[in-house]
């Protein structure tokens, strides 16, 4: 109990002196986890319908692909992607390995199979009817999807929830391919790792404290988004 | 007078069983058609087949006398006509919404729809409940939305499967009454299934009975039900008894 309190104390004491490390790293830390849910939302929304209301050879055999990446362990997104920037990997002269750039792709790769799993099934369920009517009024293929879109707004919001939720709790993957570089590319999660190891409980509970709020944040957001307008 | 639609030849078959088979049926403008038949007749299926949301294995779809390409409608086709299918389907939005959905895929102005939706929702007597989730509404209510989405396109064609099924015995006869003046006054050609005497009786022109996907008797509504041939007495009897 008294190492909470430690280190809720630590956690005012650190926002209200400013220290500038701590803001450099929330700051990497929204950044990065922004970028990687606005990208994995832009691609895995459009593929999520596809998936959900088409379908063509192999199908199947892409959703089993997609359902096994939504448990995809973040060490081993970690290591695919240290093996693909290493120096002498097939994107090493890109010279990107141990930056945010790295994080950024090793958190689309864990968030992406989640938000198009789950847009999917949002899709899948659709009554089928529902298209019909839709069909009827008129709309062409681009109206029919904004409309789906609205109607499916909360699972889609869901899935967006639980990417960044993926996204914000990741730490394997960000500790191999960025490196937890001080100034660079060390974020809440890593610094937390690092102060663990160190021994400093107190600051870690702080960073902790930290990360939870912006969780809080963001998802608070999103979820009042997500429930506008809800009658039921 | 030239037939505002004509069915020839249509065949709809699904893993080798034929599920309609119709060899010609014409509907005029302005007449509403009504159909009837025991549950898996076609009716339906004829619906969707000439309202050209499902395409038919074989046969020709005339439109004001001219073929349509029955397996690529185009847009501004399908936008001349309006479909109420069987179930409510009603948006996750407003009720106003609701009814300006089919103006707004028509990209009207914001102006003309608000004059429009104002117009139908209070045709529909439902005025009050503009700013309400449809969601909200009760099922007499949302059929009113319902009904009222299909007319403020001012189809030329108007295709409703059972429009009035779900609602009870006097939000039934109120709306059927608020509805079929209208559709006369719009002179709305309208193509009408229902398992209802009564609704069929008041509504309709003309009436086809469907049985096995095959159109066993078509004529004027009296015909039909005070002398219907071989094929169609048991039905109309039972239905008349509402033992179907």
């Amino acid at each position: 109990m008294d190492l909470l309190i430690e280190g809720l104390k630590k956690a005012i004491e650190m926002l209200i002196s400013g220290d500038p490390e701590i803001f450099q790293i929330t700051w990497l830390t929204l950044r990065v986890s922004l970028t990687a849910v606005l990208i994995s939302t832009f691609i895995g929304i459009p593929a999520g319908i596809i998936l959900g209301l088409t379908s063509f050879p192999g199908r199947r055999l892409v959703l089993i692909m997609i359902n096994i990446g939504m448990g995809l362990p973040p060490v081993v997104a970690g290591l695919w992607i240290t093996m693909l920037l290493w120096r002498s990997g097939p994107l090493g002269s890109f010279s990107l390995l141990y930056s945010p750039f790295a994080i950024i792709i090793a958190q689309i790769l864990v968030s992406l199979p989640i938000i198009i799993g789950l847009t999917c099934s949002a899709f899948q369920q659709i009554d089928e009817k529902m298209l019909l009517q839709i069909k009827a009024l008129g709309a062409t293929r681009f109206q029919t999807v904004r409309l789906l879109i609205r109607e499916a707004k909360i699972a889609i919001l869901a899935a967006i929830i639980a990417g960044f939720g993926r996204v914000i709790a990741e730490v394997g993957a960000a500790m191999m391919v960025g490196g937890n570089i001080r100034g660079e590319t060390r974020i809440l999660t890593t610094s937390i790792v690092m102060e663990v190891s160190k021994g400093n409980f107190d600051v870690a509970l702080a960073l902790s404290f930290l990360l939870m709020s912006l969780a809080f944040l963001i998802t608070f957001l999103l979820t009042n988004l997500q429930q506008r307008n809800r009658v039921r | 007078m030239n037939p505002m639609i004509r069915l020839e030849n249509i065949q709809y078959t699904k893993k080798d069983r034929t599920i309609l088979s119709v060899p010609s049926l014409s509907i005029s403008q302005g007449e509403v058609l009504g159909m009837m038949g025991p549950n898996g007749a076609g009716k339906s299926t004829l619906i969707k087949i000439l309202s050209c949301l499902q395409v038919p294995t074989e046969g020709k779809l005339f439109y004001k006398s001219e073929e349509l390409p029955i397996s690529r409608i185009p847009l501004e086709q399908r936008r001349k006509w309006a479909v109420v299918l069987q179930q409510t389907l009603i948006f996750d939005t407003t009720v106003f919404q609701n009814v300006a959905a089919g103006l707004k895929i028509r990209k009207v102005s914001k102006s003309q729809i608000k004059e429009k939706v104002d117009f139908w929702l209070e045709q529909f007597g439902i005025s009050h409940l503009a700013k309400k989730n449809a969601h909200q509404l009760s099922g007499g209510e949302a059929q009113r939305v319902n009904l009222a989405r299909a007319l403020i396109l001012e189809p030329e064609v108007l295709y409703l499967d059972e429009p009035f099924s779900a609602l009870d015995y006097p939000t039934k006869v109120k709306l059927l009454k608020d509805f079929k003046a209208i559709i006369k006054q719009t002179k709305t050609t309208t193509i009408f299934v229902s398992h209802d005497i009564s609704e069929i009786q008041f509504m309709s022109d003309r009436l086809a009975i469907l049985m096995d996907g095959n159109i066993v008797q078509i004529g004027s509504t009296a015909t039909v039900l005070n002398n219907p041939n071989h094929y169609s007495a048991p039905f109309i009897h039972d239905m008349s008894l509402h033992i179907e």
